[in-house]
């Protein structure tokens, strides 16, 4: 092993000397520059921000604490991080027909995007005609379902369903796998929206119950999933809302953090074991175009989430302190003004991404800021984590970036950030508590403003926006792609002869059950909607009867 | 009649979106500039815009949607005339396709802001529509 250097290094203070007076004579009038986070960032990194003496504890080695270069020893080169594009739009068979275009093109993770009616906890009947499936496919039924996933082996695939609580969607797929005889030990995937508290503080998107209520589902769904669905992760604790909604991204990770350290402690109270429950915990970040800031991130928050299960929670198996994540580049970032720009930007921060460790990554179309993202654009979005991995080559070393004086200095100091912040929470009495009484909602606002005047100022870039503008050129703009609203009348007629050939009977007692668990502390919710599911219980209908049981949740209305 | 008194705007969200960042900043941005704003949850329904239009007496009614939830404008374009308010005019910000935005003005909505859309523009819309408002309405 070579010797670490030591400071003072010889002839390194006279030449420090030397490039301050040739670097300051060349930048007279430089403005301080800082990060999204409000890190100012120096000029040039040396031994003197990072001492490589520091090794064993900043890094170590991946696969093992502190786990700031990775959490598996191979990395990207034992196990490619996985392609999962969000996939969802009009009908279930549009649904199937993608699903199958997909995996033939290889991928075997692959994710559901629910029409906004179904996250709003409601059925194709229920909500205008207008908006069914424009954004995301339309299921409601243990059917649609079966329709969705027609002539695809459930085994062979891992699914991020974007169910946000009840889980419904899973439990249609549970349903669906005991039709089909496949065991729910074969059943593999996230949910991928189950993180409520980044709901109720950011993505006001989703169905929702009031906090009370969301906190006792999620518990049921995580104790459920655990013991019967074991190679399913009934959490993802979600950072990306809170960037997207302004967080910057030291905010964004102290509070994931912060409201994984809420769950663990709800599962810690209920009961449940930290060596089985900590393992299936995932996370879901946004990358901006904050090149470094997001790597020094991702790194950082590894860090401090081992560090938390070690000496928070006290677990010592590697297991349960791996922070996997997936992540997703910024939409907030890419602009309507020349949008085949959008790719370049696309590009840059999936390699922040990639650089930062994570395990799993969707590539926005560069037209998501023009519609709902168009196939063929979404080719385009593969095709570049595809370049990165296989022209670039990001993955083929692990974590390249350890060991350079300025990632190392960055991730320092942004955990630094984050850790403040987890200390602020944790005095207000728990992320539960701070959200209640709207604190992190607060804090959220106020970076979003700031950082919505530093691009009115023009402090902060963006390129076709307040910098390089020209006239738009309109050959650029993809054609709008929607449902055909044909196939959506088929739909609902599908729901209607749906509940009209059920049997009522069962329906009734599947209900009955799922208000009862829901009322009494004994049952556990998320098996009643799961038996719901398989006795023809629509989703609308799984969600009328808890919000009526654990009443309904508003978000917080602060402006 | 009250041209000196402040424009009363009505920030909200139709349907089933609720991506609140962009109405958010539009509010904040709005009120700094001595605008009175009234700002609501999202997922509303369009009989209760019109009734909080009515309630408030807002002049102007700024929709973000995010989504595709401006397809329902139309729909709330009719409901405001059915209910006597010719006069209030509706502003759509966020993500609108061309094909949309042709659509939208073809209805009624005075104007569409996309993405990139700067402070002094939006607030510039906002007087000149509000001032509108007040002169078709006396």
């Amino acid at each position: 092993m070579s010797k670490p250097l030591q400071l003072p290094l010889p002839g390194f203070e006279q030449t420090r000397a030397r490039w301050r007076q040739a670097y300051e004579a060349q930048t007279a009038h430089t403005v301080p520059q800082h990060n999204r986070s409000g890190i100012e960032l120096k000029p040039l990194y040396t031994p003197e921000d990072w001492d490589s003496g520091r090794y064993m504890v900043d890094l170590g080695l991946p696969g093992e604490a502190p786990m700031t270069r990775g959490i598996y020893a191979s990395m990207h080169r034992g196990r490619p991080w996985s392609q999962r594009q969000l996939i969802g739009l009009g009908t279930p068979e549009d649904y199937n027909r993608r699903l199958k275009q997909i995996m033939a093109s290889g991928a075997n993770a692959v994710s559901l995007i629910p029409c906004n009616s179904v996250y709003r906890g409601f059925d194709a009947d229920q909500v205008d005609p207008l908006l069914l499936g424009t954004c995301g496919a339309v299921v409601n039924t243990v059917d649609d379902m079966e329709t969705c996933f027609a002539e695809v082996d459930l085994a062979a695939l891992s699914t991020a369903m974007n169910d946000p609580l009840p889980f419904t969607l899973l439990a249609f797929v549970l349903a669906m796998a005991e039709r089909r005889g496949v065991p729910w030990t074969q059943v593999t995937g996230t949910s991928n929206q189950s993180d409520y508290i980044s709901h109720f503080v950011a993505n006001h998107m989703f169905f929702r119950l009031s906090l009370p209520g969301s906190r006792r589902v999620l518990l049921d769904h995580i104790k459920f999933c655990n013991e019967r669905v074991p190679n399913w992760n009934p959490l993802s604790v979600v950072g990306q809302h809170m960037q997207q909604a302004g967080a910057t991204p030291a905010e964004a990770m102290a509070f994931t953090l912060c409201s994984a350290i809420q769950y663990a402690e709800d599962c810690l109270a209920a009961g449940l074991e930290p060596t089985r429950f900590l393992p299936r915990f995932t996370f879901f970040f946004d990358i901006s175009m904050s090149f470094f800031e997001e790597i020094a991130k991702f790194r950082a928050g590894r860090r401090i989430w081992g560090r938390i299960v070690r000496e928070r929670f006290g677990v010592t198996d590697p297991r349960a302190s791996r922070f996997k994540f997936h992540a997703q580049t910024s939409g907030v970032d890419l602009t309507r003004q020349q949008p085949l720009n959008n790719i370049a930007r696309v590009a840059a921060q999936a390699a922040a991404g990639i650089l930062g460790g994570l395990q799993s990554l969707h590539t926005d179309a560069y037209d998501e800021v023009l519609s709902v993202p168009t196939e063929a654009a979404a080719r385009i979005a593969v095709n570049t984590q595809n370049i990165l991995r296989e022209e670039a080559g990001l993955g083929e070393v692990i974590d390249p970036l350890g060991g350079s004086y300025y990632v190392e200095s960055l991730t320092n100091r942004m955990e630094e950030q984050i850790e403040t912040l987890i200390g602020t929470i944790d005095a207000a009495g728990g992320m539960y508590q701070a959200v209640s009484a709207g604190l992190v909602q607060r804090m959220i606002g106020e970076s979003a403003f700031a950082f919505q005047d530093r691009v009115e100022t023009g402090q902060q870039v963006v390129v076709g926006v307040n910098k390089y503008q020209r006239e738009d050129n309109p050959g650029e703009r993809s054609p709008l792609e929607r449902p055909d609203p044909a196939l959506m009348e088929r739909q609902l007629e599908k729901l209607h002869r749906f509940k009209a050939e059920r049997n009522d009977a069962a329906v009734r007692a599947a209900l009955d059950g799922l208000a009862e668990a829901a009322t009494h502390d004994r049952g556990n919710v998320f098996e009643a909607v799961v038996n719901a599911a398989g006795a023809g219980v629509t989703h609308g209908e799984i969600c009328a009867c808890l919000r009526r049981e654990l009443g309904d949740g508003q978000p917080l209305i602060l402006a | 009649m009250r041209s000196d008194t402040p424009a009363r705007v009505l920030v909200t969200k139709v349907g089933l979106d609720g991506h609140d960042r962009g109405s958010r900043i539009v509010s904040a941005y709005l009120r700094d500039a001595g605008m009175e704003v009234i700002y609501t949850s999202p997922w509303q329904q369009i009989p209760a815009v019109v009734n909080l239009a009515l309630q408030e007496d807002v002049e102007v009614i700024g929709i973000s949607s995010l989504a595709t939830d401006h397809l329902l404008l139309p729909k709330l374009m009719d409901a405001l005339r059915e209910a006597g308010l010719h006069h209030i005019r509706v502003v759509v910000g966020g993500i609108i396709p061309d094909e949309d935005e042709r659509m939208l003005l073809d209805a009624g909505i005075s104007r569409v802001f996309h993405p990139g859309a700067t402070r002094e523009d939006i607030i510039d819309a906002f007087a000149t529509l509000a001032q509108e408002a007040r002169t078709t309405a006396e």
